[in-house]
């Protein structure tokens, strides 16, 4: 939860009053709120953290931060199922997958 | 020097560690306050390829570590209800409670569910009108901001069936805490980047004259601890105690205003207890006035829930860097990531989850002198 990802702004639209983008992790697209960097451009990295660009950063570095995650497998840990991480942890089977219930 | 070869860019690594073992002229001990950072620190083994007189010591600095035992008792009594979907980040999962943990709720038929952002937990509530919707919202600095924008978005859509249990701390407070602690060895702090990239560097230069302890902001990335302990060790041995930015390129020294805006509208500082260490005066937010109908504590009245740790379990100790993990008897045999006495072995960030996913279990304990407190 604390790693903070760099990540790439693919589209910007407004959602219910909110500035929102879509946001390029290394090839997982998540949707990512901008209201705390509300001049982000599409094309711009920003380091994003659980669903927040915080702070702008420049294309070399996010590309290098990226590519030290993904060879640690840090992005598997941050997007990966968190109920198989956890019940790997735990040494026993994960719940109903999260879909079944809705 | 195997490590090394796991290094971003070998050669500037090389440099770096060159000019700190031709720097070091005497012992030192610095913090880092991050989890993330002592998480990095192991994988990589830096520790092992500093001079020895540099001594890391790991901070306080996992949330999911510092979130007191009877926060998680509130949450998990809270995701009980049968009215409840309690929503959580997926490393809150496995922290246990008094007897269970969430994972072990939602396999008693309570509906958890992970969020990736606390925004989810928002929409969550307004596709369920007819349920209460709850967020565990933990963390430092850089998790309270989101938190704070969901509390907000909330209010001014009208979504009346969400709420957050709130545990925020803050790294300021904290680093108070340890300076004035009587068995306090450490000279020098590496603060923790993504804090710094929220909060700016205005509140440090206070401390780090007053305790006369440089303060260095630092990053993630192997290269980037390597240069803030270069620039924390070139301090010390000049007997300089300033604040210095190691991370530019993420940390600006004003932070994120509209963020910083944001926690003071939504939140108030607050008196906070951590896990293993206790009471630190201010060293948390709660939900200000203004939103306090949005607290859960309040919402679902488990305000008065008490508890107390296991006994054998000394993270506290860990987590004020008096103790080093493996030091501790439980470590490897009572305590494990399958069967964590405490959050500091639970949690990924965790360090004495750090030693034991990195480090072999073999590896013979420090000697007592070197750690013992002066």
């Amino acid at each position: 939860m604390c790693l903070a990802v760099p990540g790439r702004v693919v589209k910007i639209e407004e959602r219910d009053g909110t500035r929102m983008a879509d946001v390029d992790f290394g090839g997982v697209v998540k949707e990512v709120c901008l209201e705390y960097l509300p001049d982000l451009q599409v094309g711009e990295y920003a380091v994003v953290h659980v669903g927040f660009a915080l702070q702008r950063l420049d294309e070399e570095s996010a590309r290098q931060t990226l590519e030290l995650f993904e060879s640690l497998g840090m992005l598997q840990e941050e997007f990966g199922d968190p109920w198989e991480l956890a019940a790997e942890a735990g040494g026993t089977p994960p719940p109903k997958r999260e879909e079944a219930r809705k | 020097m195997k490590y090394i070869d796991e290094f971003q860019n070998p050669d500037l690594a090389r440099r770096l560690l060159d000019e700190i073992h031709a720097t070091v002229t005497r012992p030192w001990a610095l913090m880092e306050v991050c989890g993330g950072q002592t998480h990095s620190i192991i994988r990589h083994g830096i520790d092992q390829l500093l001079p020895e007189q540099v001594e890391l010591i790991h901070g306080p600095g996992c949330p999911v570590c510092v979130t007191p035992l009877e926060v998680i008792d509130k949450a998990l009594e809270i995701a009980s209800r049968p009215e409840v979907i309690f929503c959580s980040f997926g490393d809150m999962l496995r922290v246990p409670g008094t007897g269970r943990d969430l994972f072990r709720v939602r396999g008693e038929g309570g509906d958890v569910r992970v969020v990736y952002s606390p925004l989810d937990a928002l929409t969550i509530a307004r596709q369920n009108p007819d349920r209460q919707v709850v967020f565990f919202g933990i963390g430092f600095e850089t998790t309270a901001p989101p938190n704070a924008m969901t509390v907000y978005q909330a209010r001014r859509l009208g979504v009346r069936n969400f709420s957050l249990l709130v545990s925020h701390v803050r790294v300021p407070p904290a680093i108070e805490a340890i300076m004035q602690s009587p068995s306090c060895r450490v000279q020098a702090f590496l603060a923790a980047g993504h804090v710094c990239s929220v909060m700016g560097v205005d509140e440090y230069p206070e401390l780090a004259e007053r305790h006369r302890v440089p303060i260095v902001v630092t990053g993630f990335e192997p290269l980037d601890i390597l240069e803030g302990v270069r620039r924390t060790v070139a301090q010390l041995e000049r007997g300089e105690h300033t604040v210095d930015n190691a991370y530019p390129r993420a940390v600006r020294p004003e932070g994120n205003q509209a963020a910083k805006a944001m926690l003071e509208d939504v939140f108030e500082v607050t008196d906070r207890s951590w896990r293993g260490i206790g009471m630190i005066p201010g060293s948390g937010w709660r939900l200000s006035p203004k939103y306090r109908e949005y607290d859960a504590e309040h919402r679902f009245s488990v305000e008065d829930i008490r508890t107390s740790e296991p006994a054998e379990c000394r993270s506290g100790e860990v987590l004020q860097g008096l103790l080093k993990p493996h030091e501790c008897e439980a470590f490897g045999t009572l305590c494990t990531p399958r069967t964590p006495l405490g959050a500091t072995m639970v949690s990924s960030e965790g360090a004495c989850a750090a030693y034991y996913l990195y480090r072999r279990l073999d590896i013979s304990p420090a000697p007592r002198e070197a750690t013992s407190v002066v």
